[in-house]
């Protein structure tokens, strides 16, 4: 369902069907979260992808026309680049553990120990905020970095300038 | 309608993000969840009436101050003798110094991200008022 969603979505070219379809998708997204047992990244893209993001697309497209313009040329070399990625991509994984094994490499280093001291040293009994905020929190200090420069740029690039409506002195 | 939800949702962020410690939830869900409260507040009642309740300098303020609290957190452990982002020495028990420096990152989380939120919301429904003043 995912797959035909996204094909639409590249195809369609009513910008506001687009917003809405990508809503459905981060929906569809939340629940193969949820389906693998990662509820805490699944609100996070429920809230984020289906809430915010399409909030957000919506007031953009309130700036923007509604349908999106014709492109000059087919896009044959770029679906081709595209493809032969994605296959090389594809190949790469046929490498990788069986899925959810058990037995393979990422879950014999840190992750038992999270998974035991976990409560015992942190007192907190969400092993996912216990790592988030304490055993790798300098990555999530990095994370908040990016949403702070995100915002930042945001306001740098859209403020009102007062200049122009005084007379235009640059 | 809407002003029986809102106050629900904001409660409801908060739930999240103090619950973080024992069901999915934390700092980024809480911020974005709270942020969605006040934009539906203004998508009902107008931007000028939202800018009322959350003007132009608390956004900004909490973009910032949410950051500062977090890197302030680290300052904090490296003030009271241990490593930069050391929970340990923030209490007299190393595990209640845990439950403290969790509180205060994941509460600078909640800050920044409600804060930009809002903020690229404003911005861009602020851009729609003037495009015809443009150049």
């Amino acid at each position: 369902m995912m797959a035909a969603v996204t094909m639409v979505i590249a195809v369609q070219r009513n910008l506001f069907a687009v917003v809405v379809l990508f809503g459905a998708y981060s929906f569809l997204m939340a629940t193969v979260l949820v389906a693998l047992d990662a509820v805490d990244v699944a609100m996070t893209e429920a809230s984020v992808g289906a809430g915010i993001s399409t909030v957000l697309l919506l007031s953009a497209l309130h700036l923007s026309k509604g349908v999106e313009t014709k492109p000059l040329h087919k896009p044959f070399l770029p679906l081709l680049v595209a493809l032969a990625t994605g296959a090389a991509l594809v190949y790469g994984t046929l490498g990788l553990p069986a899925f959810s094994d058990p037995e393979a490499p990422i879950h014999q280093h840190v992750a038992p120990r999270y998974i035991h001291d976990g409560l015992r040293e942190t007192g907190v009994p969400n092993i996912v905020t216990a790592v988030l905020a304490s055993y790798r929190g300098y990555d999530t200090l990095g994370e908040v970095t990016v949403v702070f420069t995100a915002g930042i740029g945001v306001i740098a690039l859209l403020r009102r300038t007062r200049r122009r409506k005084q007379g235009g002195q640059a | 309608m809407a002003k029986l939800m809102i106050p629900a949702m904001l409660l409801f962020a908060l739930y999240v993000q103090f619950h973080g410690d024992f069901g999915p939830g934390g700092g980024f869900q809480a911020g974005v969840i709270s942020a969605a409260a006040i934009i539906f507040y203004a998508i009902i009642f107008g931007l000028p009436a939202a800018r009322a309740v959350v003007p132009d300098w608390l956004v900004e303020t909490m973009v910032a101050s949410g950051i500062l609290l977090f890197a302030g957190t680290g300052v904090a452990g490296l003030l009271l003798g241990g490593n930069y982002l050391d929970y340990f020495v923030l209490a007299a028990d190393p595990v209640h110094g845990q439950h403290r420096g969790i509180f205060w990152v994941e509460l600078g989380v909640l800050i920044t991200v409600a804060g930009v939120m809002l903020k690229i919301f404003y911005m861009f429904a602020d851009r729609g008022l003037d495009t015809e003043d443009d150049a």
